[in-house]
């Protein structure tokens, strides 16, 4: 088969997949998982096969697979959409294929497929466990399996078509397609629970956060379909004649090029869905959802997308770049995202749900990228990209299993305690093996521990390039939220996985069932190789032994490369000692604790307070955007334009005219026409008395009547004639 | 045969008031029966539809600027002709009005009091509004456009929920008083050009420079007197802001058929008159005040937005969000009002988007309003309330009208990959560079479009289980799945393939503007 054909293939499989599950199997768990592996299996396949044919293409970025057809008539032409892999989209679609096969693997166990029904178990809220009488007739209490476990297998595959076709895509507006369907699976999904309230209202925190983001993208797509009549991305991007028109052409903002704008409305896009400051609010909420769907959606790819379409989109973004003074959009990559790097770092300290943990070191992660991307360390973001694709996929998936373990606990003891509360963990690691020693090798990733993890190689890269840029500012936040990160990391570590466990619930958590641990092996083996691909030349020591793939892959992708990193040894100093150091603070201050009680708690006061409630951002947009929405909405359009001045202005003319009507009633009906008619009344009568008067036979009257009409008429007859 | 290939226009136009007419002979008992025949007999006029979209040629020349037009001696001493044609404009707006009516006939199933009377008059309704597509006589045009409002005015005085009265009233005089003035410009018209033929209209009355009547005001005033008149009475109709409060009103105390007509028909006549009448006839006007429109149309999108985000009352919620989605098409017809005398390719290009957008997003907003509307009376029959506060939950007990609901809820938010994206996209694409300011402050009414759809979703759908209606709550049943899903499937076709409808309507508003 044509690579084309194969290429369209991969998100129409996951498609198929949800439309049949939605029409013929919700009702069948086993056949709708079925369905679901299946088609995410073969479209993993086809990316596979796609991918190993696109890296064995010679000049692949100049020469990319695609395919297009028109879609949108307009005018005497059509808008085109269609298919595309390069470079970029290949890579993508690797970490995509990967990360989604191994987590529609691990919801089957998540959801406790094979388990018995509960009996309180209602759609809408999570399982509640069922009871089992063993053969000698004691009662278990056992997880139960999820009562909505075939829709839960159609919105994935929902999910990934979107994905899926975001990544394949050769242009802006089927990219935004996807981006928007993955945001309602999104919404669906972290409202899988629906009937929990916290669960609604992630779910629409989420949507209308990122759509904040999403209507300046649209606006950005209209601007730039405008201005170079296309959105396809080698059109645009892989044509420097394009690129230098729209960096040279000014746009309405004083001082800004249309590429600026352009690439700012884009930038906003991407601080939404990738959950950037200031729209990174809905990140750490979407935790509600079950946790395949934060490692999926919340960690590997959706939010990655946001972070993908800057990179996709770097040739415009810095347009005009000349290598010393970044662009404007570059300059605002630069600073949201080493800003968000640093802030969530911050944030995560003090949190003390596991997932939390995580939901703000992605947040963390993806500023990195989108940093090291407003340096213009456009190869190094997109291989943290790549490697933070995998381990956080890990560890979400490592902390779902953990939180499955310890509900397992808490099943058996009846504790009343969070099973995502670290605070209650601990010692899980003689319990969890596998899960401990996989989550081992994504926090490390994460923290960047030297050479062996994937996260440390492109973490490096972004903190050379920071470095390299001369963006002393961006490089010192970077090096500081890489500290943290380290230092949160083997916070969580030690209180889920070492010491003694601090409730019994701990005591009696138990590994996972294999089909939740292979899938983490497989990451934790990704997290740990898929740096070497990218291992750079003039490293010490390591440097050359394996070709620098991915910087020769991806790099291609740019027409004209910029200042190449030369290399330092401080920023590689810096990212080993912070990435060491980090770790061991982390481990030295949480290594000791038997109560669950955070020992920084204390020491730290009103600042971790202000950590826990995460700067009370959350407050603040409550106060400042929402409240003042809301009054806008019930107060002014409501109450005040609708129903008291416009319908009011209605109800006057309305209230007018009735008035009008009953006084014209009373002014002139009643005196004038009824009076009238009574008139008439009256004087018929009187008129017939007195002509009844005139008829006496008496003849001079007859004769004085005649004589006065004929001078009546004589007159009138004057009038006419003489007149007239 | 040759007598119906040749008046299928006719045909469509007045099988429903035949069959209106047959239904006075029918038994006023038999509900069955006079529900069958009324939905069969408004399944004749789609099925001519089709049959015309077959023979329908999308490309149209300077010597077929109309397909299948009949014309007849009407009014010849006022020189006023039954002449009837349709064009890649009219033909998808004819295409929804039969598509929507059996539908809400089928939907109306549920009625049970007086159902002769309410068929009969869903029938003539249905002639009314097709007439107003199908005109090309600017006095017939007036009188279809007179027509459709009696039996909808006795649809909600008869058949409407509480406040029913009040909102009947205020639909019809509202509507008759934008009328007013459009009959009297009219009048005038078809006195100064000697004509009420449309296309005898587009010829002359643009250029004329000379009135044959003596009215003693310069004739530029006149025509901007005129086409005050028309825009006032189009506006009313589609509602632009600030014209727009007679719509809560009617459309929530409408019965659920009359709703889906409402947001689905009869909102479209106002925008075609703007297209059909106002931009042809008056383009140096309409260039002139394209900016004015361009802000009422943003507007109507902002607080439309804000409006149904403040409703407590699901159907009225929903019947807001018809402003907010109306004024896409507002600002699509502004956006090309400014650009209607230019040459440039580029522009040319801008305002053909622009009104692509524009007409796909009243076909758009028909099927996906009607659907909303439905899905709320689906819910309503079976709890008596539209309080939002009384739901909470519902998604567990009735899962497959909560799949339905997020469904459409979703095509009317403009979620990509259904029909309300593309339309809302070329708007904005075609208005951003003539109305770069209006087009971005329609953003913000493009955000509270999700504010006030989730809104609804949540309040209904989501949250802890209402105790109340477990139970006593039945999840949709088969003839209730047959009204939406053709909706949802022509939802999800337009948002995947919208080509089809969107070639016919490209090459009609090239050829046109």
């Amino acid at each position: 088969m044509a690579v084309e054909t194969l290429i369209v293939l991969i998100p129409l499989l996951p498609l198929l997949a949800f439309f049949a599950i939605v029409l013929f199997a919700h009702r069948n768990n086993a056949l709708s998982h079925w369905l679901a592996l299946i088609a995410a299996g073969v479209a993993w396949m086809l990316s596979m096969i796609v991918f190993r044919r696109a890296v064995q293409t010679e000049e692949l970025s100049r020469f990319p697979f695609a395919a297009a057809i028109e879609w949108l008539p307009t005018g005497s032409a059509a808008l085109k959409i269609g298919v595309q892999i390069d470079p970029l989209s290949a890579v993508t679609l690797f970490f995509v294929a990967w990360t989604v096969l191994m987590i529609f693997i691990y919801s089957i166990g998540y959801h406790n497929f094979g388990q018995p029904k509960g009996e309180h178990d209602r759609p809408g809220l999570p399982p509640h466990g069922a009871e089992i009488r063993d053969g000698h007739g004691h009662v278990h209490r056992v997880p139960s399996i999820e009562p909505m476990y075939a829709r839960f297998f159609a919105l994935i595959s929902l999910f990934a078509f979107a994905m899926f076709l975001l990544v394949i895509t050769d242009n802006l507006l089927t990219l935004y397609i996807g981006w928007e369907i993955m945001g309602l699976c999104s919404y669906l999904l972290i409202g899988f629970w629906y009937a929990k309230e916290s669960a609604r209202n992630a779910m629409i925190k989420a949507f209308l956060t990122t759509r904040v983001g999403d209507v300046f993208m649209l606006l950005g797509l209209a601007a730039l379909y405008s201005l170079t009549g296309t959105l396809n991305y080698q059109v645009i991007l892989n044509n420097p004649a394009v690129l230098n028109g729209l960096a040279s052409a000014a746009s309405p903002l004083a001082g800004v090029s249309w590429a600026g704008l352009i690439g700012i409305l884009l930038i906003i896009g991407t601080i939404g869905k990738s959950a950037q400051f200031p729209l990174h609010i809905w990140l750490p909420d979407a935790m509600e959802g079950p946790t395949p769907v934060s490692a999926m959606i919340h960690a590997a790819t959706m939010v990655s997308a946001g972070v993908y379409l800057v990179i996709r989109f770097f040739p415009l973004l810095s347009a005009g770049w000349d290598g010393h003074h970044l662009t404007l959009p570059m300059l605002v990559m630069g600073a949201v995202g080493a800003f968000t790097a640093l802030f969530a770092a911050t944030i995560a300290l003090a949190q003390n749900d596991i997932k939390r943990v995580l939901a703000y070191s992605t947040i963390s992660q993806l500023g990195y990228m989108i940093a090291g991307l407003g340096v213009g360390a456009y190869v190094a973001a997109a291989f943290h990209l790549v490697t933070h694709a995998f381990f956080k996929a890990l560890l979400f998936l490592g902390s779902g299993s953990v939180i499955h373990g310890m509900e397992h606990g808490v099943f058996h003891t009846g504790e009343n305690i969070d099973p995502q509360n670290m605070l209650y963990m601990g010692g899980l690691r003689k319990k969890m093996p596998l899960t401990f020693w996989t989550f081992l090798a994504g926090g490390l990733a994460l923290s960047g521990f030297p050479l062996i993890t994937a996260g440390f190689w492109s973490k490096d890269e972004i903190l050379s390039g920071a470095y390299a840029s001369g963006q002393t500012a961006i490089f010192w936040m970077l090096a500081a939220a890489a500290l943290l990160t380290a230092f949160y990391t083997m916070r969580q570590i030690t209180l889920t996985f070492l010491g003694q466990p601090r409730s019994h619930s701990a005591e009696h958590a138990h590994e996972s069932r294999p089909v939740m641990t292979i899938p983490l092996v497989i990451l934790a083996f990704f997290a740990i190789t898929a740096g070497w691909v990218g291992i750079p030349e003039y490293f010490p020591a390591v440097g050359g032994l394996l070709p620098n793939w991915f910087e020769e892959f991806v790099g291609s992708m740019l027409v004209s490369h910029g200042e190449t990193a030369h290399f330092s040894l401080l920023p590689l100093g810096v990212s080993v000692v912070v990435a060491l150091g980090g770790l061991w603070m982390g481990w030295l201050t949480y290594r000791g604790v038997v109560r669950p009680v955070d020992p920084l708690e204390k020491p730290l006061g009103g600042i971790y307070t202000l950590l826990r409630n995460k700067y009370y951002v959350d407050e603040f947009y409550q106060w400042a955007f929402i409240r003042p929405a809301r009054w806008l909405a019930e107060t002014l359009t409501d109450r005040w334009l609708d129903r008291t001045i416009i319908d009011g202005a209605l109800h006057s003319i309305a209230g007018f005219g009735v008035w009008l009507g009953k006084s014209l009633r009373r002014w002139i009906d009643l005196p004038v026409i009824n009076g009238a008619g009574d008139l008439t009344a009256a004087g018929t009568r009187n008129l017939g008395a007195f002509l009844r008067s005139l008829q006496s036979g008496r003849v001079q009257i007859y004769a004085t009547v005649g004589l006065g009409l004929a001078a009546m008429v004589a007159i009138l007859i004057y009038f006419l004639w003489v007149i007239g | 045969m040759e007598l119906i290939t040749n008046h299928l226009l006719s045909l469509i136009l007045f099988t429903p008031t035949v069959a209106a007419l047959v239904m006075l002979l029918l038994p006023k008992d038999k509900t069955t029966l006079l529900r069958n025949f009324a939905l069969v007999a408004s399944l004749i006029p789609f099925v001519l539809t089709l049959v015309v979209w077959a023979g329908f040629d999308p490309q149209p020349s300077p010597g077929v600027p109309f397909q299948f037009v009949e014309k007849a001696e009407w009014y010849s001493a006022i020189r006023s002709s039954y002449h009837l044609g349709v064009d890649g404009i009219s033909l998808p707006m004819v295409l929804l009005t039969t598509l929507l009516t059996p539908l809400a006939i089928l939907a109306s199933y549920s009625i049970e009091e007086r159902v002769k009377s309410y068929m009969i008059l869903f029938l003539l309704l249905e002639t009314g509004m097709l007439g107003v597509f199908l005109a090309l006589d600017l006095l017939l045009f007036f009188v279809f456009w007179e027509v459709g409002l009696v039996p909808m005015y006795f649809l909600i005085a008869q058949w409407g929920s509480k406040n029913r009265n009040y909102a009947a009233l205020k639909f019809v005089l509202y509507t008759m008083g934008g009328s007013l003035g459009l009959l009297l410009a009219i009048q005038l018209m078809g006195v100064a050009v000697g004509s009420f033929d449309l296309l005898e209209l587009y010829q002359r009355w643009p250029g004329l420079n000379e009135l044959s009547i003596p009215i003693g005001l310069p004739v530029a005033t006149v025509k901007a007197i005129a086409f005050w008149a028309f825009v006032v009475a189009f506006a009313i109709k589609v509602p632009v802001w600030p014209f727009h409060t007679w719509l809560p009103d009617a459309h929530t105390e409408a019965p659920t058929a009359g709703s889906m007509i409402l947001a689905g028909v009869l909102l479209k006549l106002g925008a075609y008159g703007f297209l059909r009448l106002v931009l042809p006839l008056f383009p140096a006007e309409s260039q002139q005040y394209a900016g004015a429109l361009a802000l009422l149309g943003v507007a109507a999108i902002i607080f439309g937005a804000l409006g149904a985000w403040a409703q407590n009352d699901f159907k009225r919620l929903i019947a807001y969000s018809s402003i907010n989605h109306m004024g896409f098409v507002v600002l699509g017809i502004a956006a090309a009002a400014a650009l209607l005398n230019t040459s440039s390719p580029v522009a040319l290009l801008d305002k053909n988007i622009a009104l692509n957008g524009a007409v796909l997003q009243m076909f758009n907003h028909g099927l996906s309003a009607a659907g909303m509307f439905f899905l709320v009376g689906v819910l309503y029959e079976r709890t008596h309330t539209r309080d939002l506060n009384d739901f909470g939950g519902l998604f567990a007990v009735v899962p497959v009208y909560g799949g339905v609901l997020i469904f459409t809820a979703m095509a009317s938010l403009g979620l990509p990959g259904l029909n309300g994206f593309i339309s809302e996209f070329l708007v904005v694409r075609g208005a951003w560079p003539v109305m770069t300011l209006a087009t971005a402050l329609s953003m913000i009414g493009l955000f509270f479009t999700g504010a006030y759809i989730l809104k609804a979703l949540k309040m209904v759908l989501h949250g802890p289980l209402n105790a109340r209606w477990l139970g006593h709550l039945t999840d949709m049943t088969r003839r209730e799945m047959m009204v939406i899903a053709p909706l949802m499937i022509l939802m999800l076709i337009l948002g995947v393939w919208p080509a089809w409808l969107l070639d016919v309507i490209n090459r009609a508003v090239a050829f046109l503007f």
